[in-house]
């Protein structure tokens, strides 16, 4: 290997921005029982962005991310990861990709800071001179400096899942692979882990999150992708996604007869009435007109507009059902 | 910018980081201790039986044809034999018991736990690793054998006389003479445990359960301990890796009788490669689903 310089800051980007920094092309791994886990994967995640990785339990998101991680091989297509191909590249690749992959692990009997300093440790460019230091920083990061003196085995699960966190943070990163990484934390820590997310994805890291909770997706990524049965249904940007879905119309008031019956009249279809409340798909016209109607054939409107789309609503009519995991 | 630039800079030492924390790791478990405690214990309970014996004023051991591991008929005239006897004591068993668990438990164990995954992708790389697992393992080979050396010397200078002694062969040596030969035969039965380390650490890449490899590999120990014995076996017995552990005694005779010290050493390299090798072979293909 060249002589390289050790003191300056790393340089960030390792690919050239026309590459994904995680690019896959046919990627596909079945098992040796012969289930088809992952099955033709086209996956790109452009750089600086916060990327969504959606989709039922075994859908194939995991192992996808072991093989993007190099821990499994695939069965036939390639992926790349800073644009080197993977699992040829790992020890180049990899030093530069924080990770936490299907929840912490630990060591029970190391208090929280030994376990990092193992991990370090197992990294070969982590500068030893500078491993104190950087756990240090690693732990107040996530909000464990109190608790690191602690044996792991004595953690709450919303503590290893910070202490994992934590691992993923113990050099500047290129790219983060973050598998669930809310799981097991009460609703503040939610909040930390996500402002966390951003505060990273501002500095110019590539996040790649993983989550069966939709809200969390919607909230903090820019981009997604949706996964069932191993294949890829989708994918591109969250705004785009939602966009794909049309909003529902809504007409909230006491007479949902009238109401429904004037829409039906104005050529409006799937018109559903609940309690108060009359749903239906919204038309392409002008949505005043259509106040308009209801007002002139006496219907008393207490609340008129089109609901935006959700993530949710663009998973379901994507799958065609429903996403009973989200909790 | 070419992209090597871009590369951390990775000095050669800071390679054997892992190395230093493996080791670290491994002598902090409890149960490390434990296998260790065990080992140290046998040469007092050895000692203090045989001090409890000779005071009832029945003689050392009757007569070299008595019973017992080799040496302890010596062990009231010389304390400096209760390094061998414990070392002929615990070599059958004990001592590769403790080896099987450790090695057993060298990848399994990780990947039981998990933090496999989180080595491999930090990346501690899949054959540093696994050279970095044997290391420690020998390393503990080592540590073990000494362990049971110094608890035995130090529990036969405090409970029997020290001084010059007499080999198998009849010839005397000094006390000093006696410390080296003690010396080289910790390390020689340290060498003899290199093969069922290496056959453990191969268990161990084929399992993600670090209870079934240490099970195994304990397993197979007693195995060929047993078909050693059976004498109708004889054909394949010299291919066991037990079979000439007990040719460390050859080094306290005068000259030193090397032939079968020759063949278990040559045995142990032969399973370190075998095994070695199929360990690599196995871990570096190896799907981490754990």
């Amino acid at each position: 290997m060249d002589e390289l310089s050790a003191t300056e800051p790393e340089p960030r980007q390792v690919v050239d921005a026309g590459d994904g920094v995680i690019a896959t092309r046919g990627l596909t791994k079945r098992f040796r029982g012969g289930q088809l886990a992952v099955d033709g994967l086209d996956l790109t995640v452009p750089a600086d962005s916060v990327f969504g990785f959606l989709g039922p339990n075994g859908s194939g998101k995991t192992t996808t991310i072991r093989m993007l991680m190099g821990l499994i091989e695939p069965t036939s297509g390639t992926a790349r990861v800073l644009g080197r191909p993977m699992p040829r590249s790992v020890r180049t690749v990899l030093p530069h990709v924080g990770a936490l992959i299907e929840g912490p692990a630990l060591y029970g009997f190391l208090s929280g800071r030994d376990n990092l300093l193992r991990y370090d440790a197992a990294d070969p460019t982590a500068d030893p001179r500078t491993r104190r230091t950087r756990v240090a920083a690693a732990l107040d990061r996530v909000g464990l400096t109190a608790a690191a003196g602690k044996k792991a085995k004595a953690y709450s699960l919303g503590m290893k899942q910070r202490l994992g966190l934590a691992s993923a943070l113990l050099q500047p990163r290129d790219l983060l692979v973050l598998d669930e990484p809310t799981n097991g934390l009460d609703p503040q820590g939610m909040r930390e882990i996500r402002s966390l997310i951003r505060e990273l994805a501002s500095d110019g890291t590539t996040v790649f999150l993983s989550s069966h909770l939709l809200d969390e997706i919607e909230q903090v990524c820019t981009h997604a992708a949706v996964m069932a049965q191993g294949k890829l249904i989708t994918q591109g940007s969250v705004a785009e996604l939602a966009a794909g879905t049309r909003g529902r119309l809504f007409v909230t008031t006491p007479d949902t007869g009238d109401a429904a019956r004037v829409l039906k009249e104005q050529g409006l279809a799937d018109v559903v009435v609940a309690e108060e409340r009359v749903t239906a798909e919204p038309p392409d016209r002008e949505l005043a007109e259509l106040n308009a109607a209801l007002v002139t054939a006496g219907v008393r409107v207490r609340g008129f507009g089109v609901e935006r789309a959700s993530l949710e609503d663009a998973f379901v009519a994507l799958t065609g059902e429903g996403f009973d995991v989200a909790g | 910018m070419s992209q090597a630039e871009v590369l951390r800079r990775v000095s050669p030492l800071w390679t054997f980081g892992l190395l230093r924390s493996e080791l670290v790791t491994t002598f902090r478990r409890w149960r490390t201790l434990a296998l260790l405690g065990v080992l140290a214990a046998v040469p007092i309970l050895v000692g203090i039986a045989v001090k409890l014996e000779t005071q009832d004023g029945a003689g050392p051991g009757r007569g070299d044809g008595g019973g017992g591991p080799a040496f302890i008929a010596q062990i009231t005239n010389n304390g400096l034999f209760l390094v061998f006897t414990a070392l002929a004591a615990t070599l059958p068993f004990f001592l590769p018991m403790a080896i099987g668990v450790v090695a057993g438990d060298a990848i399994a164990g990780e990947a039981s736990g998990g933090t496999l995954r989180y080595l491999l992708v930090a990346p501690a790389g899949r054959t540093r690793l696994l050279l970095t697992k044997y290391a420690t393992v020998m390393t503990f080979c080592v540590v073990a054998t000494l362990v049971v050396a110094l608890s035995a010397l130090t529990v036969g200078a405090l409970l029997f006389p020290l001084g010059d002694l007499t080999t198998i062969s009849g010839t005397q040596i000094s006390f000093t003479e006696g410390l080296g030969r003690a010396l080289l035969i910790a390390l020689v039965v340290a060498a003899s445990l290199t093969g069922i380390a290496a056959l453990g650490l191969f268990i161990s890449t084929m399992t993600s359960s670090g209870i079934a490899a240490m099970a195994t590999t304990v397993g197979l120990l007693i195995t060929v301990q047993i078909l050693d014995q059976i004498p109708q076996l004889h054909a394949l017995q010299p291919y066991f890796f037990s079979h000439y552990w007990l040719s460390f005694a050859d080094l306290m005779r005068e000259p030193v009788y090397w032939d079968d010290l020759v063949k278990n050493l040559g045995l142990q390299a032969l399973y370190v490669a075998v095994f070695g090798s199929a360990a690599w072979a196995r871990f570096t293909a190896k799907d981490i689903t754990a």
